[in-house]
């Protein structure tokens, strides 16, 4: 399933990084702790966090990530968009909280 | 080959930066992806530890045939108890920090996990160095 798949699917926001819309995406992480995610996410993986800073983008460039998805109607900041778009990161956005989200790609990457 | 980086005290929007250029060096040099991901992990690791905690520093990365060094040389308040900060969760980290997902006492963990060999050296008042060394499988 690439990312564009999952942002028609569930009806995510999409600010930008549109370059990576055909990453194809082999899970998902959700976590909060930035050092974590550089831890233990794998490559391919979308990553639910409520971080909208800069050095996101940066780990999920690192660790050749899908996606990032924002949770709860938050919104990416300006440096975070513009090294998203530099990078080829999607950067998409849900109103629904981090249990949601990751319930509802847990299930469609299931099927 | 030598690669030079200098890493400024505080400033989180430039963290990343060097692993990011060497990221691509290695690329270029057609180092085994997963290697690299080792590599990179424990230099951003490094990296965020000198803006987060030090007064600025540099990275030296230097590529061999057969391994990548980093050292990573810090101007700051050294690590009083090095076997403390390797433990797992422990963090001086400020709240600062901590609120932008860092300081979970990980980075010191992901380095030891990445790296082949890491030594830290430290002196208190003066500064850190960590001499991280990955040996690269031959593809």
């Amino acid at each position: 399933m690439q990312v564009k798949d999952i942002i028609t699917t569930l009806n995510l926001t999409v600010f930008g990084g549109i370059q990576g819309l055909a990453h194809e995406v082999t899970g998902g992480y959700t976590s909060d702790l930035l050092s974590d995610v550089m831890g233990h996410a794998e490559n391919g993986k979308i990553w639910i966090t409520l971080q909208t800073h800069k050095n996101v983008i940066a780990i999920a460039a690192l660790k050749d990530l899908a996606a990032v998805i924002l949770i709860k109607g938050l919104e990416p900041d300006a440096d975070m968009l513009a090294q998203a778009k530099e990078e080829g990161i999607p950067v998409l956005g849900t109103n629904d909280q981090a249990f949601e989200t990751t319930g509802k790609i847990f299930n469609l990457l299931s099927h | 080959m030598r690669f030079e980086y200098n890493i400024e005290a505080g400033n989180f929007t430039k963290a990343g930066d060097a692993s990011s250029s060497f990221k691509k060096i290695l690329k270029q040099l057609n180092v085994d992806p997963q290697v690299i991901k080792r590599i990179v992990v424990s230099l951003y690791e490094g990296e965020v530890n000198i803006v987060a905690h030090a007064n600025g520093g540099k990275v030296i990365c230097d590529v061999d045939t057969s391994r990548v060094t980093i050292q990573l040389i810090d101007v700051g308040p050294g690590i009083p108890d090095i076997e403390k900060a390797m433990q797992a969760g422990y963090s001086t980290a400020s709240a600062k920090v901590r609120e932008m997902g860092f300081g979970a006492g990980m980075g010191l963990q992901n380095i030891k996990n990445n790296a082949d060999e890491l030594i830290i050296k430290s002196e208190v008042g003066v500064g850190t160095k960590l001499t991280i060394i990955v040996n690269l499988n031959k593809i």
